[in-house]
Formats: C-alpha cells, structure tokens, sequence
C-alpha cells in the first residue's frame, strides 16, 4: 500500500508553515510573528535530557534534592508506606569494607522503559526527549509500572490531593514519578528542582543536561570520568547515571 | 325556594363572575409572572461573571466545545510539550475565578465555583480536579489577553510583551 502524498508531513512542521502563513507584516522588511514559534517548539527529539550524579559529592545528611522535589511538585513524605516519594536518599556498603555511599534515586528516565513496554492503556510514554512521564488522563492506577520498574521509581496516589500546584497536576489512583520538572524544561529552564538545590548547597553533585549535546556540561563529564548506570545488566541505556559507585 | 328565584340567583352569581373573571385573570397573570421569575432564580444556573478578556469565539461557542478544546490542548501539553496554548485549564481557571464570602477563591468543593455552576445544573460529573487545582495559583497572570482577541496590532504587542516575562 503506497502512502498518500504529504502524509509525511509533521503535524508540528505543519503547524510552523501556518504560523508562518499567519505572520503580519507591518511594513516592507519588517514581520511581526503572531504567535511566539520559539516558545511553541514543544519536546524536541533531538535532545535527550539526562543527569549525572557525583555519590562521593552527596553527603549522607543532605536532603536538599528531596525537599526542593517536594515543594516544586506539592508530594509529601512522611515515613508513611504508601506515601510518595519521586525522588530518595539510598545508602550503598560495600560488605567488605564497609565503606558507605548515598545518592539519591529517582525515575532513571531509561531509553527503553520497561514501565511503558508494560502499560495496559498507553498512560506510561516516553516523550521525544527522552522524558518518561505518566499521562494521568488515562491511567488507570492498575500499578504495572511500578512493578516492571527495577528502580521502585514510581508511586500511587493512595489518598485524596488537594492543592495541588498548577505546573504539577496530581491525584488520587494514579501513578507519578519523576518527570524531570518537564514544565520548567518546556519554559526553557534547562534546569530541575533538584539540581539547583544541590548547586545551591554548594555540594554540586548533580549535573543536569542534553546527553546528545557534545558540548554540554554533562557529555563532557561523561567524556572525562568513569560513570556507571544503575542495574546496566538490563540493557535499559538509563538517562541518569552515577559516578563514584 | 321556587325554580324561578333559583334561576334569578344563577344569573346574579355569572354577572359577578364575568366582572371578576378580568380580575382573576390579571391576578393570575401577576402571580405567574413572578412565579417564573423565582423559578428561573432557583432552577437554571446563575453563572458568575469572569475577569479578563472576552472570548473571542464567544460564550455560546465555548459552552459547547470547550471540553474538546481542553482535550485537545492537554494531549498536546502532556505528549508533545507545547506549553503556549490558549486553553490550558489554568488559564480557565485564572479568569473563571469565583471569590467567596472571606473573598478567597472558593474550589471545586463549593457549588459556587465556576465550573461546578453548570455541571451540577447538568449533571454532569466532573473529573479535571481529582488531579488539577480548581484555583489560580498565586502570581498566576490573570490580564492574559487572547491573541486574537480583536486581531489588532496592539493586542498582539500586549500579548508578545506579557508572554515574554
């Protein structure tokens, strides 16, 4: 079967050549965009956004990840088991020497998700950059995300939400994670809750930023140290990776 | 009492009732006419007044499709990460503001709130806010003005200008 002609086209290209269509023009040589197509690019597939986190740099009492997650988001922990948590401290020891390491573990955003492979209703997707996310008009709270994630990454929404914020809608017998503060990526932040939290204590243990980006502050970190990924015997290219583990 | 005084009093009493007929009638029509006025109050939906602009599609069009408008807009937030849309929930919300007795916003819980207005007169069960905020987030643009309001130059400029904050 042969494809109709211009089914090929991007909805998004689509769109730009009517916004270009749509621009005003004011006086010869001068345009005026009607609509800010800057700000309308939406996740861009060329990117994939990532993180590196230094665990030598991550003091055991520092909690500054977590709480900035929980205020920008509105999730609260606390110590209950069905509470949330996006984001944890974890401690690893080395049995043998009984050396100590904390880092904090979140959504490890992977290439090839097994929380979306499992998803019955296509709720769980993974977006053009990268960013794995819980499309929450869908979800059913069935919970087969959280147990194909090896990272116990996810939670449910046991109870009632009330206040939520805006940029983080949230709400009883869903499942949520960590989505890399995706309304600030979209503002064009280039930045999450946690990181400048950590950069604001002063640690710097986290480095946010586009993997396929050569000349970002993280690819050249991948570049000069020896970074690992978490459980790399699953094959699942996680978008978060550690140093020092 | 005789056949014929019987007859006299039929006629007396129907030459009375013709008289209070256009009476009855005119009382009848007050006592409708404001019965229906009080039945318009308590039945059909008081809608609140928004802040901000006017729709530029106009009330009755997003009476009808704002739902689709909604749903549309969010699969694109939610999948595609295209954030300046013009009907995001938030922006709704923003202007659809109904204040309360202590002049804070009331939610979702109140049957004064915006949407609750009409979707309780219509039965029709509301999910948006087991999820969403069903009130303006503090420092939350409430002047946002439609690109398109009037199509002229200086909306256009106000619109580019507030979206550039």
């Amino acid at each position: 079967m042969t494809k109709e002609k211009g089914a090929n086209i991007h909805r998004r290209d689509f769109l730009k050549s009517g916004a270009a269509l749509a621009s005003v023009t004011l006086a010869s040589g001068v345009t005026l965009m009607a609509m800010g197509q800057g700000v309308a690019a939406g996740a861009n597939p060329n990117v994939r956004w990532g993180l590196l986190i230094d665990a030598n740099k991550c003091p055991s009492d520092c909690s500054a990840c977590i709480s900035a997650c929980s205020n920008e988001h509105g999730w609260e922990d606390n110590g209950l088991p069905t509470d949330p948590q996006w984001i944890r401290k974890i401690t690893l020891k080395d049995k043998n020497t009984g050396h100590e390491n904390t880092l904090p573990l979140m959504c490890q955003h992977c290439e090839k998700p097994p929380c979306v492979d499992v998803c019955p209703t296509g709720a769980s997707f993974k977006r053009a950059d990268g960013i794995v996310l819980v499309d929450r008009h869908i979800c059913i709270g069935c919970r087969y995300c959280m147990m194909a994630c090896p990272f116990k990454a996810r939670s449910f929404v046991h109870e009632k939400v009330k206040g939520q914020k805006t940029s983080s809608p949230r709400g009883k017998g869903t499942v949520e994670g960590c989505n890399m503060c995706v309304h600030k990526l979209d503002k064009g932040e280039g930045t999450t809750a946690c990181v400048t939290a950590c950069s604001a204590t002063g640690n710097n243990a986290m480095i946010f930023g586009d993997l396929n980006d050569p000349s970002s502050d993280i690819s050249l970190a991948l570049t000069n140290y020896p970074s690992v990924e978490l459980r790399d015997d699953l094959r699942l290219n996680l978008g978060v990776r550690y140093l020092n583990i | 009492m005789s056949v014929l005084m019987f007859a006299q009093l039929a006629i007396s009493i129907w030459d009375l009732g013709a008289k209070m007929k256009k009476l009855l009638i005119l009382v009848l029509m007050i006592f409708a006419f404001f019965s229906t006025a009080v039945l318009a109050q308590s039945l059909f939906p008081n809608i609140p007044k928004a802040t901000g602009n006017e729709h530029p599609q106009g009330n009755e069009f997003m009476r009808i499709n704002h739902m689709d408008m909604l749903r549309h807009e969010r699969d694109m937030t939610m999948r595609e990460g295209i954030r300046d849309v013009d009907n995001s929930l938030a922006q709704c919300i923003s202007c659809h503001v109904v204040k309360g007795t202590d002049s804070k916003p009331v939610t979702i819980e109140s049957e004064e709130h915006f949407c609750r207005v009409c979707h309780d007169f219509a039965a029709v069960k509301l999910d948006c806010f087991s999820c969403h905020n069903s009130v303006p987030e503090e420092g939350l643009k409430t002047s946002f003005k439609h690109p398109d309001a009037n199509g002229s130059l200086n909306a256009v400029m106000a619109y580019l200008e507030e979206t550039a904050k």
